[in-house]
């Protein structure tokens, strides 16, 4: 088997291009909407006998003043309500007057402070900022040792442009859903995206680390030739990793349950485009470079 | 879970597994202390303290072992299990907050201030009251009885040895004025303060029925908070919502399991049959010291462990293909093997330590949801390693028949 990866870099050019602006364009149209452990706020979540309409819950829980509520039907009769931060005694009035449109149950309920909210939204920030600092650190010393056909800086910068592609292709993603279908970021969500971070940074450091080593023992081939080759060689092996670990996901988001719904989405998109841009956009990239530098 | 699971040494059949409070249901609840009026170095004394009357009130609700902890001014309660969550708030909630406050410097002041704020309905009344050290903190024990000329019932109170100091100064210093009795932030009673009371004990006289009094005599007695504290943030999780999220994450294990098996046994054939053996290995072992630790089980812990497993076959993967690539240059088997091991070692390291690294910086830093998922996530990433370079590796060495070899 031997696929002329490079053959059709156009197209993955385009391919990529038009994700990465339909994901900027989602993310600065439709906006990330964050959930209560970021801002602080309710979820409650319940079932009714017989569920009624969206507009009737609001209707019955309009006494209150609660400000912006939204009601999502979840499962056959039960139904998710997100509400400001309230007190253990509103919350109990909810129930009690919920409770009067149709019998319920009880099955989740969080209320997060905006004290913790805050608290959660710096904590977060810092595993952000210390992972990718991590990141970075690891790149740099992983490549420091190659100098051909690519210096350790180009591989390293392809790697984060690559990784940074990624992540945000699922956010735009996720901005998509948070617009149309009340999807909120939360505390899961945020792991999961780190998690893609490190699970596709391996991608491209096998796939790198192919090309190094051919670098070193096939010394007549050119760069296109001595990419596409490397390219050959770990394409099976990307696709059934890949595979395994989205056939677990796909069965997490199937069966799972409503908490690992999105956890799982947000991890099976990040690996899908991280599977693809280790495959079809890093080579590309580093050979547009290459020759970008030999035309000066 | 331990009839389908039940993989492991025999003697851990009785171990069962323990479950989060996502799974079983259960309440996860954070308090905030009011420290406002405690020095600094009281601070410490002050949150055992209401760690200790909150275990109390906890432990009367009788589930399995309850968690009352303290972190800084913030006190976490976890309840497990099936209980009445709106009820146990409350208890929680209830404990009466004790206090004894002095009359203000411009006491007669505010106190005409306010019939003129009464009258006139406008303005707010300010609280002629300020508070003093004596709070419930110091309180040994309540009991109910009856005035001896009214016959009403009242609730008398005796401190401890600091307690008793204080309320002797106190009385002392307010000879002559009031000294209102503050339950919960209500004034219950303010007697006039007729000498100095060094014996260490007090009474409450209000307008109560003898069922109020033994009320609050009890809630006293249970422990009032040595500070007021407030509920800032609350997790519940119905039995009902947990039962289901477990059979849920159960069946997507079983399923993304049973297909991980499929695909290796298409694709890879015998080493992939071999591959799908290590796997099992690994996850019993994975099971087995979920186990053993113990870990508990979160849904987050269940997610990192099943997408643990869908790594975990990557280093097989990745010794398959070298050797696939050695096996072609025309090495034999057992050559191909090492060879392939050999060169597969520098990805399958840099691929797992990255994960790992990642699980790490998640478990340092993380919330509750974020360590159980990073922890089973880099116990799993070890595992797997461990799984694929060993257990693999030797079932291929010792177990191909010499004309099986074809078949890679």
């Amino acid at each position: 088997m031997n696929i002329p990866f490079l053959k059709y870099s156009k197209i993955y050019y385009l391919l990529s291009g038009f994700l990465f602006f339909s994901a900027v364009l989602s993310i600065v149209f439709y906006g990330l909407s964050f959930g209560p452990d970021f801002l602080g706020g309710s979820i409650l979540e319940v079932e009714f006998e017989k569920r009624p309409e969206n507009s009737v819950i609001l209707n019955q829980l309009e006494e209150f003043n609660l400000g912006e509520v939204i009601v999502q039907p979840a499962g056959q009769t039960g139904a998710i309500l997100r509400l400001k931060d309230v007190e253990e005694d509103m919350h109990q009035k909810i129930i009690l007057k919920l409770n009067e449109l149709s019998k319920l149950k009880e099955l989740r309920f969080e209320a997060i402070g905006p004290a913790i909210g805050q608290e959660l939204r710096q904590k977060i920030l810092i595993l952000v900022v210390v992972s990718m600092l991590a990141l970075l650190i690891y790149i740099a010393i992983s490549f420091r040792k190659v100098a051909f056909p690519f210096s350790s800086w180009q591989y390293g910068l392809v790697s984060i442009f690559t990784l940074f592609f990624d992540v945000l292709i699922t956010v735009g993603l996720l901005a998509y859903l948070g617009r149309f279908f009340n999807f909120q970021f939360n505390i899961p969500i945020v792991t999961a995206l780190l998690t893609i971070l490190g699970y596709t940074i391996n991608d491209k450091v096998i796939v790198l680390d192919r090309i190094r080593e051919n670098a070193l023992t096939q010394r007549h081939l050119n760069s296109r030739e001595l990419l596409e080759k490397s390219l050959n060689q770990v394409i099976f092996r990307s696709i059934s990793t890949g595979s395994c670990t989205l056939l677990v996901l796909m069965a997490l988001f199937f069966f799972g349950g409503e908490t690992l719904k999105y956890f799982s989405l947000t991890l099976i998109a990040g690996i899908v485009v991280g599977t693809y841009s280790s495959l079809f956009l890093v080579s590309p990239l580093l050979l547009a470079w290459l020759k970008l530098r030999k035309r000066d | 879970m331990n009839s389908e699971f039940g993989i492991g040494a025999p003697h851990f059949f009785n171990i069962p597994f323990k479950l989060g409070l996502d799974l079983q249901g259960g309440m996860h609840l954070i308090y905030e202390a009011d420290l406002s009026g405690i020095a600094k170095q009281d601070k410490g004394p002050v949150m055992d303290g209401l760690r200790d009357v909150i275990e109390r009130r906890v432990n009367l609700f009788g589930v399995s072992e309850p968690v009352v902890q303290v972190q800084k001014e913030r006190l976490v309660v976890e309840l497990a299990g099936v209980i009445d969550q709106a009820e146990a708030i409350k208890q929680i909630g209830k404990t009466p907050f004790l206090e004894f406050k002095e009359q203000k410097a411009n006491f007669t002041e505010i106190i005409d201030n306010n019939k003129k704020i009464i009258e006139s309905k406008q303005g707010e009344v300010e609280d002629p009251f300020q508070s003093t050290p004596l709070t419930g903190r110091y309180l040994k024990k309540a009991e109910v009885s009856f005035g001896e000329q009214t016959y009403q019932p009242l609730v008398l109170l005796e401190f401890n040895d600091e307690g008793a100091k204080l309320f002797a100064d106190l009385t002392e210093k307010n000879v002559g004025k009031e000294l209102a009795i503050y339950v919960d932030g209500i004034p219950l009673s303010a007697p006039v303060v007729q000498e100095k009371i060094s014996g260490g004990k007090a009474q409450i006289s209000g307008s109560f029925s003898i069922n109020e009094a033994k009320k609050l005599a009890q809630n006293l007695n249970a422990g009032a908070l040595p500070v007021p504290i407030k509920l800032i943030s609350q997790q519940s999780v119905g039995p009902t919502l947990g039962k289901v999220s477990m059979e849920k994450s159960l069946n997507a294990g079983i399923f993304g399991f049973l297909a991980i098996l499929l695909f290796l046994i298409v694709f890879y054939r015998l080493p992939g049959f071999f591959a799908a053996l290590s796997l099992l290995i690994y996850i019993s072992f994975m099971l087995s010291l979920i186990k053993i630790i113990p870990i508990t089980l979160t849904l987050a812990g269940i997610a990192g462990f099943l997408l643990s497993v869908g790594m975990a076959i990557d280093a097989n993967i990745l010794i398959f293909s070298r050797m696939r690539e050695e096996l072609k240059q025309g090495k034999n088997f057992i050559d191909a093997l090492n060879d392939g091991s050999k060169r597969a070692w520098p990805a399958i390291r840099d691929g797992n330590f990255t994960t790992i690294l990642i699980g790490l910086i998640l478990f340092w830093l993380g919330t509750s949801f974020v360590k159980g998922f990073a922890f089973t996530l880099i116990i799993g990433n070890i595992i797997s390693m461990f799984s694929a370079i060993f257990i693999t590796n030797n079932l291929l060495r010792g177990l191909i028949p010499g004309k099986l070899k074809k078949l890679i």
